[in-house]
């Protein structure tokens, strides 16, 4: 009898007042954890793969230092040559060291020994560049790198 | 006369709808992003005071050339055997003071982990990605020693207990403790890693 019953009841309504609840804990959650891209990207930047890595996770101790060939719209400008981008202008190996200089003088002081410049370089660039980079970094006695990549499997990603 | 009644409810139905909106909009943007790579240290600009001399059989040498292909000790190696040989390598312990090492203490190789450095050598045309992988190979090598050290001693994996250490979230308690057992572990594996500067040719 019960049984029967019930089957033509109609079904109780699930309250749905605090669907905006919920859906704005999620949006505070993402904009929270949201960080909007402040330089746009000149060249292309695509990272190689590798797996034994260490994550940069303080942000205010990072300086990034973008390399690789300039974005297909400005290739017809700048050329296909790999280029370095700092902040938000393709520069010559000789701007980096001032570069970072100006950045380190922007950190607070007790900060300046413990930063890492970021590398990320797209895979397709040669080498040369790079170390040169490097070679700037040096001249300034900024020792701490980080080369950015990927987390992927390095080996089979060569062939 | 309105007034009495207080001012009528304003529908929030729609709420859940902007609510909504919004957190399409953040959910598209969103990229969460920490960057990851590998950590590496530059040799300083001035040279050391006093020559270190150091022993033929002590140097691992890696060549890339600009094809991409390895010399490893004057032969020529595919990249997925490097992480073996350099492992060999590292522990080969010939001298016999590492009593932690299970290589093969080959005479002609390294005599103990603190003394083998592994040179890396480039040419200006390699690409980066080779660059990269080797690298990670070759902290691979390390990282797979130490964690075979740590797994022993601790119970745990090296590559675990660092990156927590590194961890600005973990209690410094914790911290403190972890940064002993790090070192201990660093220690036995000492990370020499030197590169050459860029050869053009």
């Amino acid at each position: 009898m019960d049984y029967k019953r019930k089957k033509y009841k109609k079904l109780p309504a699930i309250s749905t007042a605090s669907l905006p609840d919920i859906v704005f804990i999620l949006l505070f959650f993402f904009m929270t954890v949201t960080t909007i891209k402040d330089s746009p990207l000149l060249v292309d930047n695509e990272l190689p793969m590798a797996d034994q890595i260490n994550k940069l996770d303080k942000k205010d101790r990072v300086v990034d230092i973008y390399v690789g060939k300039p974005a297909q719209e400005l290739a017809t400008v700048f050329g296909a040559e790999p280029k370095i981008q700092l902040d938000d202008r393709l520069a010559k190996v000789s701007d980096v060291a001032p570069y970072v200089l100006s950045q380190l003088a922007q950190k607070p002081e007790e900060l300046r020994n413990l930063i890492t410049v970021s590398l990320k370089v797209d895979k397709k660039v040669k080498l040369g560049i790079v170390s040169d980079i490097k070679e700037e970094l040096r001249s300034i006695n900024v020792l701490k790198v980080n080369y950015t990549t990927y987390e992927g499997d390095a080996v089979n990603e060569v062939y | 006369m309105a007034r009495r009644n207080g001012a009528p409810e304003v529908n929030a139905g729609s709420m859940a709808d902007i609510a909504f909106l919004l957190l399409i909009f953040f959910l598209v943007t969103t990229t969460i992003e920490t960057d990851a790579g590998l950590d590496r240290m530059l040799p300083p600009m001035e040279p050391p005071e006093e020559d270190v001399v150091i022993r033929q059989k002590n140097i691992f040498t890696v060549n890339i050339n600009k094809n991409g292909q390895l010399l490893v000790e004057d032969e020529l190696m595919p990249l997925n055997n490097l992480r073996d040989a350099a492992i060999a390598f590292l522990e080969n312990g010939a001298d016999g003071s590492c009593d932690y090492c299970q290589g093969s203490k080959d005479p002609a190789s390294s005599d103990n982990p603190s003394k083998a450095i592994i040179s890396l050598k480039n040419d200006r045309e390699t690409k980066y990605s080779t660059y990269i992988t080797v690298q990670n190979e070759l902290v691979g090598a390390y990282n797979d020693l130490r964690n075979r050290a740590s797994q022993r001693i601790f119970g745990t994996d090296f590559t675990e207990m660092e990156s927590e250490y590194l961890n600005p979230e973990t209690a410094s308690a914790v911290r403190d403790e972890l940064k002993d057992k790090v070192k201990r572990i660093q220690d036995m594996f000492p990370q020499k890693l030197s590169e050459a500067e860029t050869t053009s040719n």
